[in-house]
């Protein structure tokens, strides 16, 4: 999708004044929050078991090349092609030249944010497909033809009452209709749907170099339906997914769901190692994995950031940060909101189209804390924004106050002649009420704070006071 | 108490020009356990607003500056926890092409404590005397909490203090919007997160609200007094320097954040 993360300000500005939106987000942090903590808590052994994840992670980050190599031959040896996409419109044609061999028309889909990443609905639809989104919160925005807000939860900024509309203006369900009857309606839908697609497409959560497995974790079923009953199943797979040995997969399984949706485990994973084979009963004739870069090797290569290679994408780091939380996914202006979207959307992006991103935030460390992978997220914020810096991208007010605070902080003479005269300059703007008049950050920060007045003297007079009164 | 110690006090920029009635309250906390105080006029700041705005550069100069005034001494103690986080978790990584720096910085680092840290890691005090009436509720500052590990200790330091009840705050943990210039570069994004923040106060029913570090603090005051709530918002240093008064309302002759 086309990136409209530089416009930040504008789309949180829109979304902090729309109520609907607001209650939808404290709704789905709450429950979030609580399913976490429960699934946390119940762990003693969760601060280890994050340890392990990242140690595994990134070992497997450090031997990418190699591992996607031993997966390319694993995977082969038993029918199923591997494509490398160095960007999107390859992966994008690579992907339809696959369904047009295969005289494929209709296209069911499970959720996927490389898809997202690519535009791959758009394309296909173009190019004369039939593309239906098999996960129902995917299903939902696809209906209303907007983007996923959340990593795992693509709808969570739409209610009930707005699905039911939806439904009832595309399906012609009962306006009213509560929420296990609109689930019966898009079943009955997407299941009639499925049956009759002749291509599947997916993501993938992890894949096995040392088995060739794809391993896709899912809670509705759609995905088992998308990549078992339609002819021919295409994986598109970011190549930082792979893991070296099947034994690295259990921590991050136990990662993820607890991290995700505060499961022990989810409904469904689905393990696949080739298409159907002689006297298997179901399963497709074909089977490809499409491995996409778009902008991972290039982040691969700068070793302050590699690590946000580590994600597994649960999406906690959305969940508990309070940036997310007030302004929602569709802010962020790209696939990937919340922290992990504002470390990776510049590298992916570019910088340029997404300068704001590392900047909005308060730096709380939050994100930090919750993440299963133990991914440092503010440090990496400090560090694009250092690197923005580097780049000669920020403001000249901003270079130049920067400079002069430098230049004060460093003559410690200096530095006191600014607190002497700076007070009563200070405490007569407070007084006056000339912070709104002033302009600029005094204006911004008054609109819904006070301004502190202090008193007439600061903390140095009183302890040169105090040392000739003798101290105490 | 064992030996007498001896610290010297780290006033952050924030705090010498708006709250200095917070800084003299830890003088007089610090005092009532004997430890020995010194205060070097030619500190500045420590480079934070630089640092977190991405001008390493300029924060390298301001930490070398910082450098020179603590390095000699015995204990640095400061009434920020963002600060101290800035000078523990980030001065010993700023210049990783020299170790022997690094090594300063570290060794600065590990001598460095946030107020609530100091008493109760350094000075080892559980039960704090004096007699404070009213209602706290306490509030974890992001970096004291996630970047210096502050937690129970200043929970417990306030519980021990007679006559203060301490009421729960619900998501605690959660920013209430300042970080720095995040407040004025994204405005709007820092108020609905202090107006939130700023609800649980309310909620909490205190008659005031308790944190380490005077931005914060700062950031949720200004929003109160906007608001016309009654709720006072006080740096833990105060409230502890108005137990000692034992006067039961305390006094201050300054404002408080």
């Amino acid at each position: 999708m086309r990136p409209r993360s530089d416009q930040f300000h504008k789309l949180s500005s829109e979304a902090l004044e729309d109520s609907f939106l607001r209650e939808a987000l404290k709704r789905a942090s709450a429950s979030f929050h609580a399913a976490k903590t429960d699934a946390v808590d119940s762990m003693p052994d969760w601060e280890e078991l994050r340890q392990r994840g990242h140690d595994r992670k990134n070992r497997a980050i450090e031997n990418l090349p190699e591992a996607l190599e031993v997966f390319e031959k694993n995977l082969r040896s038993r029918g199923g092609e591997v494509h490398y996409c160095e960007d999107g419109a390859s992966a994008r044609d690579k992907i339809l030249s696959i369904i047009r061999s295969n005289d494929g028309s209709s296209v069911t889909k499970s959720k996927s944010m490389v898809t997202e990443e690519i535009d791959l609905n758009d394309h296909l639809e173009a190019a004369g497909l039939s593309v239906l989104e098999g996960d129902l919160g995917e299903y939902i925005i696809q209906l209303a033809g907007e983007h996923p807000s959340h990593i795992i939860a693509p709808a969570i900024h739409k209610s009930r009452e707005e699905v039911a509309e939806l439904f009832h203006e595309h399906l012609g369900s009962d306006p009213d209709a509560d929420i296990p009857e609109l689930t019966r309606v898009a079943r009955k839908t997407l299941r009639e749907a499925f049956l009759g697609a002749d291509i599947g497409i997916s993501g993938a959560n992890f894949v096995i170099a040392e088995t060739g497995t794809i391993v896709l974790v899912e809670n509705e079923g759609n995905i088992r339906m998308s990549t078992t009953v339609p002819r021919v199943h295409i994986a598109v797979v970011g190549i930082e997914k792979v893991l070296p040995r099947r034994s690295d997969l259990a921590t991050l399984l136990r990662l993820l769901c607890r991290s995700a949706t505060g499961q022990r485990v989810t409904s469904y994973i689905s393990f696949i190692s080739s298409p159907r084979t002689e006297g298997e009963g179901d399963g497709p004739e074909k089977l490809h994995v499409v491995f996409l870069d778009a902008g991972r090797s290039k982040l691969w290569a700068d070793p302050t950031q590699r690590e946000a290679l580590n994600c597994i994408r649960c999406g906690a780091c959305l969940n508990f940060c309070p940036v997310y939380g007030s302004v929602g996914g569709h802010s962020y202006g790209w696939v990937y909101p919340g922290p992990i979207g504002s470390v990776i959307t510049p590298h992916y992006v570019g910088i340029e189209k997404a300068s704001q991103l590392p900047q909005a935030s308060s730096l709380c460390g939050r994100c930090g804390e919750v993440c299963p992978m133990k991914i440092p997220l503010p440090d990496m914020l400090l560090g694009l924004r250092a690197k923005a810096v580097e780049a000669g991208s920020a403001s000249f007010v901003e270079k130049l106050s920067m400079r002069v605070f430098s230049l004060l902080a460093r003559s410690p003479r200096l530095w006191r002649l600014l607190l002497t005269f700076g007070r009563p300059f200070y405490r007569l703007v407070v007084r006056a009420g000339l912070a709104a008049v002033l302009g600029g950050p005094a204006r911004r920060w008054s609109r819904s704070r006070s301004l502190p007045l202090p008193g007439r003297s600061g903390f140095r007079r009183w302890w040169r006071e105090d040392a000739e009164k003798g101290g105490e | 108490m064992s030996e007498p110690k001896r610290a010297s006090l780290f006033i952050t920029c924030l705090v010498d020009f708006l709250f200095p009635g917070v800084a003299k309250a830890m003088v007089k906390v610090l005092r009532h356990y004997d430890v020995e105080l010194e205060f070097s006029e030619n500190q500045t700041c420590c480079g934070q607003p630089a640092f977190n705005a991405g001008f390493r550069g300029e924060a390298r100069e301001m930490a070398l500056t910082f450098l020179d005034v603590f390095e000699g001494c015995e204990a640095v103690v400061s009434p920020s926890g963002s600060c101290v986080a800035m000078v523990k978790e980030y001065y010993p990584e700023l210049f990783p092409d020299n170790q022997e720096l690094s090594g300063r910085f570290q060794s600065l680092a590990d001598r460095t404590w946030e107020f609530s840290q100091y008493l109760t890691e350094v000075l080892g005090v559980t039960e704090f005397p004096g007699r404070r009436d009213g209602s706290l509720t306490w509030h974890d500052c992001c970096h004291s909490l996630r970047g210096l590990g502050v937690r129970e200790g200043p929970r417990r330091l306030l519980s021990s203090v007679e006559g203060a009840e301490l009421l729960e705050l619900e998501k605690s943990d959660e920013c209430c919007g300042f970080g720095g210039l995040f407040s004025v570069k994204f405005d709007e994004i820092s108020s609905r997160m202090l107006s939130n923040k700023l609800a649980c106060i309310e909620k909490s029913g205190a008659e005031s609200v308790v944190a380490t570090d005077c931005s914060c603090l700062m950031h949720m005051a200004g929003g109160l007094e906007k608001r016309g709530s009654a709720v006072r918002a006080l740096h833990l240093a105060e409230v502890l320097a108005d137990a000692l008064e034992e006067s039961g309302t305390g006094s201050q002759e300054e404002a408080s954040p």
